[in-house]
């Protein structure tokens, strides 16, 4: 085999990601002198973000100026469980008003209040209508608008060339290395600050609502890099995905039908929701069909409707209805907004919803019911890192959005996600900047033996020859496996056998061959991306056994109760050199969750 | 219900290339993204195709299916004649990479060729007050997911390699005509438009329109609205001057 040669770049940070919090995070770090690089491994534009329908939560108070930031982190925190790192979630509610401002600055065209403000829409777990949005198209209006002023600002954007080592010199952080999609080729950056914006892990579940891309690339990097993760065990099930036809099972409904006034029915016809609130939510959710449809138009008398509760509690009940058998013809339940609000109504303040099921579906939602049921969303667990600055515990590499841990504790509220990309991603960039300035001209250095070593792991799936296994029955094998064991509802037994499987899918995994060249060849870079993918799922699973309590999007079958210990426990995952010498394993441990300090701590307790 | 379906898809690279068969197995319900996806999983599995969201929203997964350039996550199979082929190729102009996937980066660069959103000196810092009404002819545009499939059919660029330097195409001509009608933008960028982007290679013949998967109206909403626009402020400096001057939000209430 000839020597391998790579094309070398220098910059000061480079990002990994072009979602919301990639995007976001290049532009502060290049504002802040830094050269900096992205890298995505699709076009740009078309990350997950994208997908992002609802809105951005920001308590901007143009619809209801009693929202302030005080009330958006009670929400934000009582919505987690109070496992919020909560200085994240006091930074998120402080500064998100001022990001979404930022992007109408830059050209965002958000919809607007009838006094030419920009419009806020009601959603599960916020107490006012607080989400800026355009339409159900609020992801792609961010991401044109944060991609438009990237390229405005001339920073470098790599576009289709996947990462598939983060490289280091000792502690730190001194490059990644990378190839393109389109040749094979390898390419090497040399940079001592790294920002992870990688988003999710989706792609591990058969039912989800993520793109290829949420293969968890950034965990995966992380904990071989040295960094931690936090809480992998909270994994979202949205509680409305589209059942039916089977292709699109798991594609997103988005919850501003719900927030635009939409219920959830059983075949009996029965608003089951009311059934199903839990007891924190008690003092905070109507009781009646008639207080929660007048919450609408008066919020201040009247309470929201249990449709609007957070997204664990509504898809766990999605899940119950289903098993008692008061189901929908293909398994789901109804999500019904035709019999509710006009047509026109209907089609201005959804229009992407209309077209998706009129279009993958034959249903028209002006007229009929739709049918909805529980999709893998988001993962709350991620990177551990320092609240202010997005550092993690490796000198030099920052993480940002999804992939980032803390903010959302043990379930995220709709909405919170837009705002955390731009919140936390500017917080990365910056101190990523501030990070290389510090260095001065000490800047750690890549060695050659770290880059020949990666780039014969990133080889061997098209070296082994035998084609002995194909990485896409074993993808599918995996998301069996996660679906079916570490999915909504979990049991001790099952979690194990999931433990298990994944091992015996990672041996196999090494066997992996795939036809073909380096050039534009998916089954070589799946064959990658499943080495992340597995590694992450591990990662859940055991979070997932570890944690003996049902708390958020976390529910043990065999411990149906929050635990108030647990309540005060993180749990983190680490890579660690086997004492034998052997290859790393995946170890646990248990940490103690930071204290809010008093003045915070009291917003939480009590009504309003 | 399952039911064989046979796929001609076009392999091959710069080099040059050929269709190869796959006969897969369908259900009802499926998109052609479903059976190529079935047959790079079970048959070819370095067969090159892009695609991220598979719900019609990140605009990647556009080709020429039969000869009619669709996005495959959007497109039913049931749409298709039934009992026979489903032919699939790249898209026609822009090089070929490898089977599915071609070059799409004349797009990228043309992107970067746009002045960006200039706030007006009235309202030079956000909040903006604009109502509804004025935004929502931008926001008609903005709901372009990129997919290029104008750009692609664009006879214009379609069969003339040579035009490519002179001319934006249509999803840029949206884009200007956006920021154009957005209501705090101060630049102009009419001139511009129609000397260096060759708005006036356009002659309306709304192939465009007819492919946008948004549904988005170009020639009518955009392309012919920034040709008068251009056509007023060459002809007209007093009506140019008077349009930049307007308070937008006055006659909106
Ligand atoms: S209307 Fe103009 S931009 Fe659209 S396809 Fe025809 S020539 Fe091209
Ligand atoms: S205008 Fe329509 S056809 Fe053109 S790139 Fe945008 S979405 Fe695609
Ligand atoms: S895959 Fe996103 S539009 Fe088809």
């Amino acid at each position: 085999m000839p020597e391998e040669t790579y094309e070398h770049h220098p910059y000061d940070v480079v990002v990994i990601g072009a979602g919301g919090a990639g995007l976001r995070a290049a532009v502060e770090a290049s504002d802040a002198g830094a050269k900096t690089a992205i890298i995505c491994r699709s076009l740009l534009g078309k990350a997950h973000t994208v997908m992002a329908e609802g809105g951005i939560a920001a308590a901007l108070g143009n619809l209801w100026p009693e929202d302030n930031w005080k009330v958006h982190f009670r929400d934000t925190m009582r919505g987690g469980k109070l496992l919020n790192n909560w200085r994240m979630a006091e930074l998120h509610a402080k500064e998100s008003p001022d990001r979404v401002l930022e992007l109408e600055q830059w050209g965002a065209l958000f919809d607007r209040t009838p006094a030419g403000k920009i419009s806020q829409r009601d959603f599960g777990g916020h107490r006012y209508a607080r989400l800026a949005h355009v339409g159900d198209r609020t992801g792609l209006e961010m991401i044109r608008t944060l991609q438009q002023r990237a390229v405005a600002l001339g920073i470098d954007v790599f576009m289709e060339l996947t990462v598939t080592d983060l490289l280091k010199d000792g502690e730190r952080i001194a490059g990644v290395l990378a190839y393109w999609r389109e040749s094979g080729k390898f390419v090497v950056f040399e940079s001592p600050a790294v920002v992870l914006a990688t988003g999710g892990i989706g792609k591990s579940w058969k039912v989800t609502s993520n793109s290829w891309e949420c293969t968890g690339d950034g965990h995966a990097l992380a904990l071989r890099a040295g960094a931690a993760l936090l809480n992998m065990e909270f994994v979202q099930f949205h509680p409305t995905g589209m059942v039916w036809p089977l292709s699109v099972r798991g594609l997103l409904v988005t919850e501003s039908v719900r927030g635009d006034g939409g219920v959830l029915r059983n075949s009996e016809g029965k608003r089951f929701m009311f059934d199903y609130i839990p007891e924190f939510f008690k003092a905070e959710t109507a009781d009646s069909v008639e207080e929660a449809d007048r919450w609408y138009d008066d919020k201040s008398n009247n309470r929201r409707p249990p449709e609007l509760l957070p997204r664990d509690e509504v898809a766990r009940s999605i899940n119950s209805e289903i098993k008692a058998g008061r189901g929908s013809p293909h398994g789901g339940v109804f999500l019904d907004i035709a019999s509710r609000r006009s047509p026109e109504f209907i089609k201005r303040r959804l229009p992407s919803m209309y077209h998706q099921f009129k279009e993958l579906a034959d249903v028209d939602i002006t007229k009929e019911p739709m049918e909805i049921g529980p999709t893998c969303h988001y993962v709350m667990g991620g990177v551990e890192v320092d609240a202010d600055t997005q550092v993690s515990r490796v000198p030099g590499l920052y993480a940002a959005g999804e992939v980032a841990g803390g903010m959302h504790g043990a379930n995220r509220l709709g909405g919170n996600s837009l705002s955390d990309l731009l919140v936390f991603g500017r917080r990365a960039g910056e101190f990523a900047a501030s990070y290389v300035k510090s260095l001065g001209a000490g800047r750690p250095k890549i060695s050659e033996a770290d880059l020949k070593r990666a780039v014969g792991e990133a080889l061997a799936p098209l070296q082994s020859g035998k084609a002995e296994e194909n990485p896409y029955a074993l993808h599918q094998e995996l998301q069996e496996t996660m679906q079916d064991l570490v999915g909504i509802i979990r049991v001790e037994a099952e979690i194990q056998e999931a433990i298990g499987r994944i091992a015996a899918l990672q041996a196999r995994a090494t066997r992996v061959s795939v036809d073909g060249g380096r050039r534009y060849n998916p089954g070589w870079h799946l064959s990658l991306d499943l080495r992340n993918m597995l590694l992450v799922s591990q990662a859940v699973a055991i979070a997932a056994l570890e944690r003996q309590e049902s708390r958020g999007a976390h529910t043990r079958d065999d411990f149906p109760m929050t635990d108030p210990y647990w309540g005060t426990q993180n749990i983190v995952l680490e890579l660690k050199a086997a004492p034998d010498g052997g290859a790393p394993t995946l170890t646990k441990r248990r940490q103690e969750l930071p204290k809010a300090p008093p003045e915070l701590a009291e917003l939480l307790e009590g009504e309003h | 219900m399952s039911y064989d379906l046979t796929l001609n898809i076009w392999r091959g690279d710069a080099n040059g290339g050929d269709f190869a068969e796959y006969v897969v197995p369908a259900e009802e319900g499926q998109v052609v993204l479903d059976a190529v996806h079935r047959a790079q999983a079970t048959m070819a599995n370095d067969l090159a195709v892009r695609w991220n969201c598979k719900a019609g929203k990140c605009g990647s997964c556009s080709a020429e299916i039969n000869g009619r350039p669709r996005l495959m996550c959007m497109t039913r199979l049931s749409s298709l004649p039934q009992g026979e082929p489903v032919t699939i190729t790249p898209l026609r102009t822009f090089p070929i990479i490898r089977d599915l996937v071609t070059d799409v980066s004349f797009n990228y660069e043309r992107a970067k060729q746009v002045p960006a959103f200039t706030p007006t000196a009235e309202q030079p810092q956000a909040p903006f007050t604009m109502h509804q009404v004025d935004v929502q002819r931008s926001q008609e545009f903005r709901k372009c997911i990129e997919c290029w499939l104008c750009q692609n059919v664009c006879h214009v660029i379609r069969d003339h390699e040579e035009n490519k330097e002179h001319y934006a195409g249509p999803r840029f001509f949206i884009r200007y005509a956006e920021l154009d009608m957005h209501p705090n933008d101060a630049l102009d960028r009419k001139e511009f438009v129609q000397d260096v982007q060759g708005l006036g290679y356009c002659n309306i013949t709304k192939c465009c329109t007819e492919v946008c998967p948004e549904s988005i109206k170009i020639t009518d909403n955009a392309i012919i609205a920034l040709k008068e626009r251009v056509v007023d402020a060459k002809y007209d400096p007093v009506v140019r001057f008077f349009r930049r001057r307007r308070p937008r939000s006055a006659s909106s209430e």
